[in-house]
């Protein structure tokens, strides 16, 4: 065993003894598995302990590995490990018509889902350069999905993170919440995740009668459970002394990591993509955008926490806009484009236009055929490329979108705000304790869905 | 201050070759079938693949202004602005005929020479009439034929100071996959760009780690590419089989 490096840069912050003191049979390490076991060899020689942690681990946000090289109880290195969670959603995006897409997207990131498939469907539209064709009923009803799932996933996040630090009323409070958002989900998409509610054009279906009453009165219940987090959270002084000053990133380090979302915010820049590159009509609508200066992880749950009222107040101007444009159109008027909206839902639970289907089985053998061409062809899309982005709950989420002139896409790209944050890790993480690690992370909300895709 | 203000600028300068309607691929047939099964008469359809031609003077909006910043401080480098850009394409699929100018989802996409990608990077990134400071990815296309240009590597860049976004291509032949690492100028593209070796084989050079990402370290081939099957097995539903998304008829 040789003597202890003390000349090396985290040897003088050590919290561990001399290694003479413990005898030649320590540090002792127990490994198994094939990657493990070279990573272990490799350590035994130069002195270090590594530690492996996850990808089947509670507190990584799903399969997350992440690799900590440890000296006492200091991280002097992190590194993530990913791709457990890879399905090739956007290889299969090509093999799949415009409209079929939006069912892939959906399930990247599964916390999130009305935000990939809005993303997908705006850049869609706008390779089909109908961008202002869009009604603005599909646009209202888009915005209000959109901020209410922004909710949902902040909850899932205050929540998850409350519990990896031993917070269990905190993630059952947050899930409680989460519920109330998705059975207004349930209401208008049927379903309470993998909706591909947003279509090229506008959305599946309009909003159920009476729908907007429920959402009014599923907000206070929200807001109540907000009220009772934050208290739970914010001043909770074990909670705090958790997260304050853990995780920190300045502004220089996220520009340079392409860093986007609260996690920015938190770092003094009101950078948010609904300000600077406004979509769906969000010019129009009355918000703030949250900002801090600590950059730490406290300031992020603070923020999240702000965050999530002012979508509240976005979706209380959504409902009032609904209300006013009862009945008008959800899609797009261009039959070529469109498909039946106006659907009614039946005995089992699936949705049919019977208007539509009286016309098509009834009067007009032309329209029956461009139905069919409608939905196994698709529609063309002219040549060229696209990229559009939305502001999405963990940062800026991209589309990347080439057509060549098909029915299909010919490449679908999504980057996804997990998947870049992620690159942070080793700066939050190194230099902390262990058990700063879990807190860290948290505070980027990663999740493996949208990471892996 | 405004973008340009106090410079100098050469306007219309540069030598780009004629826009051209870019042929990236033809097609024969309609729905996949291409042996004595087709039936369906459009056998002999012949369509070409073409991507929109390069554009021209006035691009309008802040376009022309961004590029004449980019030229003459690439100028000042001592390098030849028709050298570092290959073409200069504005997407604008909701422009109108009467050339009022773009609209507002028109997009600037600046084809760059693989040489000259990272001194383009970093003069994006540093000049103040630009400053793209934030980059958003890597994104690899594969034409497989685009005879001598088949791979592409997109750079989505924003400028959050002007509220102005960019597209950078680098294209590289599929023998010789190479395009110089974007890390040392946005470290953020670190991961972006193993996302891009991974599944399209491009190699970035001079990549602090340039390991596969999603998939596993021995994986053989390169997924996103064209020529890589998707792969799946028929499905028996009700009778009757469902064949695997990439032998489904097809129609482009």
């Amino acid at each position: 065993m040789t003597a202890p490096a003390y000349d090396s840069p985290h040897a003088a912050r050590s919290t561990r003894p001399p290694s003479e003191d413990y005898g030649p049979s320590v540090p002792g390490f127990e490994a198994s598995g094939g990657d493990w076991d070279e990573i272990a060899r490799e350590a035994i020689g130069e002195e270090r302990i590594v530690v492996n942690m996850g990808p089947q681990h509670p507190s990584t946000h799903g399969v997350l590995r992440l690799m900590l090289e440890i000296d006492g109880e200091m991280v002097t290195e992190a590194r993530c490990g990913i791709g457990y969670l890879h399905t090739g959603i956007e290889k299969n995006m090509e093999y799949r018509t415009w409209t079929q897409g939006t069912t892939f997207c959906t399930r990247m990131d599964y916390l999130a889902p009305l935000f990939q498939e809005t993303a997908y469907c705006l850049g869609t539209e706008r390779l089909l350069g109908i961008t202002d064709d869009i009604p603005e009923r599909a646009s209202v009803i888009r915005v209000l999905m959109m901020e209410l799932n922004r909710v949902a996933s902040h909850l899932v996040c205050l929540g998850t993170g409350g519990n990896e630090m031993g917070a269990t009323t905190v993630m059952t409070i947050g899930f409680t919440a989460r519920e109330e958002i998705l059975r207004l989900f349930e209401a208008i998409t049927g379903l309470r995740m993998n909706h591909a509610y947003v279509r090229p054009g506008g959305v599946a279906t309009d909003a159920p009668e009476g729908f907007t009453d429920q959402v009014r009165a599923a907000l206070p219940k929200v807001r109540g459970y907000l009220g009772q987090l934050g208290d739970l959270m914010l001043a909770n002084p074990i909670f705090k002394s958790r997260l304050t000053d853990v995780g920190v990133l300045n502004l220089a380090g996220c520009f340079a990591l392409g860093i986007t979302g609260p996690v920015l915010r938190s770092a003094g820049h009101p950078y948010d993509v609904r300000k600077a590159f406004p979509y769906s009509g969000y010019e129009t609508y009355d918000f703030d955008v949250p900002t801090d200066t600590a950059a730490d992880s406290y300031s992020r749950v603070v923020l999240r926490l702000e965050e999530c009222y002012q979508s509240l107040k976005i979706v209380e101007q959504c409902l009032q806009r609904l209300d006013d444009t009862e009945g008008a159109r959800v899609m797009v008027a261009d039959k070529k484009i469109a498909w039946p909206a106006q659907l009614s839902v039946g005995a089992d639970g699936q949705g049919n236009s019977l208007d539509h289907i009286r016309h098509i089985m009834g009067n007009s053998m032309e329209a029956l055929i461009h139905h069919f061409k409608l939905v196994t062809e698709g529609f063309g899309v002219p040549a060229g490329q696209t990229w559009q982005t939305v502001e999405h709950p963990r940062g800026e989420l991209g589309v990347h979108l080439v057509s060549d002139g098909g029915t299909r896409p010919y490449r679908a790209h999504f980057r996804d705000p997990s998947f870049n944050n992620l690159q942070a890790v080793s700066v939050l993480c190194e230099g902390g304790q262990v058990a700063d690690v879990v807190v860290a992370v948290a505070s980027l909300d990663p999740v493996l869905g949208g990471v892996d895709r | 201050m405004t973008a340009g203000e106090g410079r100098e600028v050469a306007r219309g300068g540069h030598d780009l070759p004629e826009p051209t309607a870019e042929l990236v691929a033809e097609r024969t047939g309609m729905f996949g079938a291409h042996d004595t099964g087709d039936t369906s008469g459009y056998g002999g359809l012949v369509r070409t693949v073409t991507m929109p031609p390069a554009a021209t003077r006035p691009y309008g909006s802040w376009f022309d202004e961004a590029v004449d910043v980019l030229a003459e401080v690439l100028d000042e480098q001592g390098v030849a602005f028709g050298d570092a850009v290959e073409r200069v394409m504005i997407t604008d699929p909701r422009r109108s005929a009467e050339g009022d100018g773009p609209s507002l989802d028109a997009e600037l996409t600046l084809y760059v020479a693989r040489e000259h990608l990272v001194r383009v990077c970093q003069v994006l990134r540093d000049d103040q009439d630009l400053r793209f400071e934030l980059s958003l990815g890597v994104s690899g296309v594969h034409y497989p034929e685009d005879a001598g240009r088949e791979l592409h590597a997109v750079y989505h860049l924003t400028s959050v100071t002007h509220a102005r976004r960019l597209r950078l291509e680098v294209t590289c032949p599929d023998a010789d996959p190479h395009v110089p690492t974007t890390t040392g100028v946005y470290p953020t593209n670190d991961w972006h760009e193993r996302e891009t070796w991974d599944f399209f084989g491009i190699v970035f050079d001079g990549h602090p780690g340039l390991a596969r990402i999603e998939m596993p370290d021995d994986w053989p081939g390169h997924p996103q590419r064209k020529d890589y099957p998707l792969g799946g097995i028929p499905v028996e539903y009700k009778g009757a089989t469902v064949p695997p998304p990439d032998t489904r008829r097809q129609y482009s």
